[in-house]
């Protein structure tokens, strides 16, 4: 099948909310405010690691305006009643917004007697405006004794080491005494036999720096209590039926009395896969019966929010001359910060989602995440991918170089085909935290890999980029030692799509008897166009125009539940369910029609507002059977279906870097990126192509300039906007995208998820470019003027 | 304190407070299209015209618009229909979370007014105070040239 035979699906509509947002028009959690709303703040921690003495709230209770002060010791100071009492019971939870009970263990406190990292919640305020609430924050007296910090997963593994979460009531921890937050260690049958059957051995390590979402709207939430005494949040996040049963958890309320309404969202990248401030909002709003408000601001954004995990990384991989891989090994010790949301997760994503792409029998994948007294890390685009796709694609290189083949050949010669399996990926999965020792391999366990365009995206990538002959007319032109060297590098890629056998997508499609469909859908479209391709879906399905389907999107009140909005699964798991529910939608139109027509079922197909006989030319429009139905047999035809995916299906992509290099200042540009990437079918051609060129600006930060450093004490050096860098418009290289469309067969029209992959590679291909251009291995992010300088012997 | 300026074509009156930004004010007025990314000057979400000039609004304090003109993107839209610029954003797939987007629509309305057939250098240029996460900017630059064809007069 291909996009011809589509008449909504594969072609470019304008995206659904967009009137909405050009105009300014109420849409962000907010441009909701409420009559008599307060204002919330947060008082952040000054030290990395200490615990409370004392907090004394005397002075800001007795400030006019001030309506709560919330404390450790959770109990409510109201200033106005001035009545003292317990409010809240201390509960162990996670924040990281995943399924239910969460792989994340349960280390994080509404409030806690100790702060673990720089910015980390002592006390929170509501009063009458901002500005009261930040003047009673600052004055909340706190006395701390401060404990020693670890800054890096090494001093936080070593003997002796400070332990950041010493409290007993933290639950599943891998190893709490050792600062160890999780744990994987994996084997796919043998890794020494398979070097040992190798002609070369190749070895590397990289290092990963963490990095921030940046996405341009702030954490944002609104809550308050109906005239039903109903709890209702109004909230930026990807995850509103995760927010809500943790809400539950930790306010102790049933969940039935909570409602979260996800409106437009500013831009998540994952780090609104996590309930970053709703618990705290909500829990204001029960202290003080009143709306509040609470956003974070810029700084605390960047402080106290969430980042990509930093990591150490090493590879080894054995081969045959011909570049046969025998063995290959991953191993990373990963920072978790100071609570492990997504840390038993994400960096299983650094091995699950990169090593499976080669062809090879023996592998070995293993991590460890420590806690550290460092902001947490979490969920950001590409899962723990990029950091994997770093290592192991600059490694990649390195083999290639050693085998003299070249990177590109290499690749098409070791990448997996349509009809291969994923062999590791279920052992990860499976064992998650426990060695198993070698796999069996007679077992044949794998997930099937049905579709996959690597070899094509390898072979048009490098046509579209003219690899060989820059890969020569560079060569020649760094022969002659010039200040600027060019150089040109690449890398390919795999990502999944949802998390298999755990995401789970419902929807409504309803029928009205004009015709027109209303879709109610848990997923929640976090800026993506994730809204536009369902109802793209749906109105494919049902032969209908994309303007004739109006989407409900995540409000826990109206729309069933989906897991949310995370590891690219939109486009897989919610369209799933969506087309699910069309198709029994499709088919209770046809039964109807069959009798209306006096035609068999079988003959009759949807199209063009109708429904069609393909036998005698007879048709009768979609209204008609609505109105009949719903007036004639008194029944609106309404269907509700579920989507859970045994499989994941990995996109696939390659992605090439030309880069000059400034040898005296150290400064690099980007000159052209391409990606060629196989998404399976594409719904939405723009939007599809709009994600690819975000993914790669972002990957451009994160290979180039984007870091968080800290000075000695855990201080986070990046306050704003103005030093924590992200790309801008003229930063940007001549980009090229090219689709490579496959079919998956598993998946809604044959599409797979697009939004992560094309983050993964920007790194590693322009590592790869440098080490083109200078002859020298840059093994750690990003590649900042001051490293290349580094690397060439120009400053010490 | 009583302020008096002309909002998307409209003379009007506003009550403000010392201190508060012009950001807050026109925000708080229903000016939802003027974002708040950051307040510190860095992100362009805030964007308002100023008598015709991109300005950050989080950056000046509301007193300051005494007698101005200033224009928000509720005010390119006229009489339920979209400026040119609006429609290219939406026909390009410009728009992601949308967050940005006023901000960008009014730098490059801005532009236009002052150079109707830019390069794409220069509309780069004119976009790189309005930060975006989402687009990595190829098709806001896209929408742009795309609007100011349509703003000449010549067929799409
Ligand atoms: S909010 Fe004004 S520049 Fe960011
Ligand atoms: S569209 Fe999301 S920040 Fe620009």
């Amino acid at each position: 099948m291909s996009r011809d035979h589509f008449h909504a699906v594969g072609k470019d509509i304008r995206k659904v909310d967009g009137v909405q947002l050009v105009t300014g028009a109420a849409a962000f959690a907010d441009d909701f405010p409420k009559e008599r709303m307060l204002h919330g703040k947060i008082l952040g921690s000054p030290h990395a690691h200490a615990t409370i003495l004392s907090i004394d709230t005397s002075r800001a209770e007795a400030l006019r305006g001030v309506h709560a002060v919330l404390t450790h010791e959770n109990v409510l100071l109201a200033g106005a009643k001035g009545a003292r009492q317990p409010v809240f019971e201390r509960v162990a939870y996670t924040r990281a917004g995943q399924d239910y009970p969460e792989p994340s263990p349960w280390d994080f406190f509404l409030l806690d007697r100790k702060v673990r990292f720089v910015g980390d919640r002592v006390a929170a305020v509501a009063a009458e405006t901002p500005e009261i609430a930040r003047e009673a924050i600052d004055l909340i007296d706190v006395k701390y004794e401060v404990h020693d910090a670890v800054l890096t997963p090494r001093e936080a593994l070593a003997p002796g080491a400070p332990i950041v979460h010493d409290e007993p009531d933290a639950r599943n921890i891998e190893d709490a005494g050792k600062n160890l937050c999780a744990a994987v260690d994996v084997h796919l049958r043998d890794l020494e036999k398979g070097l040992a059957e190798a002609d070369l051995i190749v070895e590397g390590s990289y290092t990963v720096q963490r990095v921030q979402h940046a996405q341009l709207e702030l954490h944002t939430a609104i809550s308050y209590l109906g005239g039903d005494g109903r709890l209702t949040v109004i909230a930026a996040t990807q995850v509103p039926f995760h927010v809500r049963r943790q809400l539950a958890q930790v306010l102790g309320w049933p969940v039935g009395r909570i409602r979260v309404i996800k409106p437009r969202i500013g831009g998540g990248f994952g780090g609104k896969q996590e309930m970053v401030i709703e618990d705290l909002c909500a829990a204001l709003t029960l202290a003080t019966n009143r709306p509040v408000r609470l956003e974070l601001d810029r700084r605390e954004d960047l402080v106290a929010c969430r980042c990509r995990h930093a990591m150490e990384l090493t590879c080894r991989t054995g081969s045959k001359k011909d570049g046969t891989f025998t063995a290959m090994e991953l191993t990373a010790l990963v920072d978790a910060g100071a609570y492990g949301s997504h840390s038993p997760t994400v960096p299983t994503n650094t091995g699950n989602k990169n090593l499976p792409r080669y062809r090879c029998p023996n592998m070995h994948y293993k991590f460890d995440a420590a806690y550290t007294n460092l902001v947490p890390t979490g969920a950001m685009r590409g899962y723990g991918t990029p950091q994997g796709s770093f290592a192991l694609e600059c490694h990649i290189d390195e083999v290639a170089e050693k085998l003299g083949i070249d990177p590109v050949e290499l690749r098409i010669r070791t990448t997996v085909r349509a009809g291969d399996k994923d062999e590791l990926s279920p052992h990860i999965y499976e064992v998650k935290t426990e060695s198993p020792g070698p796999v069996d391999p007679s077992e044949g366990a794998g997930w099937p890999i049905d579709s996959c365009g690597m070899e094509e995206c390898l072979v048009k990538g490098a046509e579209a980029i003219s690899w060989k002959e820059k890969r020569s007319a560079f060569d020649e032109w760094n022969g002659k030692n010039p200040v600027l060297r060019k150089g040109i590098g690449m890398c390919c890629l795999s990502q999944g799509s949802g998390v298999a056998g755990i995401d789970t997508a419902n929807a409504t499609v309803k029928l009205n008897e004009d015709g027109s469909v209303n879709l109610f859908v848990g997923a929640a479209d976090l800026g993506t166009g994730g809204d536009t391709v369902l109802v793209q879906m749906v109105a494919e399905t049902l032969g209908l125009d994309a303007e004739d389907v109006t989407i409900y999107a995540a409000d826990t009140d109206i729309v069933p539940f989906d897991s949310g909005a995370y590891a690219s699964s939109t486009t897989y798991v919610s369209g799933g369910a969506a087309i699910r529910a069309a198709e029994e939608v499709r088919d209770d139109l046809i039964a109807i029609a069959s009798k209306l027509l006096g035609e068999s079922s079988e003959n009759l197909v949807l199209e063009n507002h109708a429904v069609f006989s393909s036998k005698s030319d007879k048709s009768i429009p979609i209204r008609d059977v609505a109105t009949h139905s719903m007036y004639k047999e008194k029944e609106q035809i309404e269907h509700t279906a579920r989507f859970v995916s045994p499989v994941s299906p990995p996109p696939f992509a390659a992605q090439f870097a030309e880069i000059e290099v400034d040898t005296e200042s150290g400064e690099v540009r980007v000159v052209e990126f391409v990606s060629a990437i196989d998404a399976g079918t594409i719904i939405s051609p723009k939007l599809a192509s709009g994600q690819v060129d975000g993914a790669v600006s972002m990957g451009i930060g994160y290979a180039l300039f984007e870091e968080m450093p800290v000075d000695s004490s855990g201080t986070q050096l990046m306050r704003g906007l103005n030093d924590y860098k992200i790309v801008k418009a003229d930063g940007m290289p001549r980009l090229k995208t090219i689709f490579i469309e496959t079919y998956e067969p598993s998946a809604p029209f044959g599409a797979k998820a697009v939004a992560e992959i094309p983050t993964n590679g920007v790194a590693p291909a322009i590592g790869n470019a440098l080490k083109h251009a200078l002859g020298v291995r840059l093994r750690e992010l990003p590649f900042t003027p001051e490293r290349i300088l580094r690397a060439i012997g120009k400053m010490e | 304190m009583k302020l008096h300026f002309t909002l998307n074509g409209e003379a009007r009156t506003f009550e403000t407070a010392p201190g508060e930004r012009l950001s807050e004010l026109l925000r708080r007025s229903g000016m939802l299209g003027v974002k708040i990314g950051c307040s510190t000057g860095d992100c362009g979400t805030c964007t308002v015209l100023f008598d015709g000039e991109p300005v950050v609004s989080c950056l000046m304090l509301a007193a300051q618009a005494e007698g101005a003109s200033i224009t928000t993107v509720e005010g390119l839209s006229r009489d339920g229909k979209l400026h040119p610029l609006q429609e290219a954003f939406l026909d390009e797939g410009a728009v992601q979370c949308g967050f940005c987007i006023p901000g960008m629509l009014l730098s490059s309305f801005a532009l236009l007014e002052e150079n109707a057939e830019p390069y794409e250098g220069e509309i780069r240029s004119a976009l790189s105070g309005n930060l975006c996460r989402c687009t990595g900017y190829e098709n806001p630059v896209r929408a742009v040239k795309r609007a100011a064809r349509a703003m000449r007069g010549e067929e799409e």
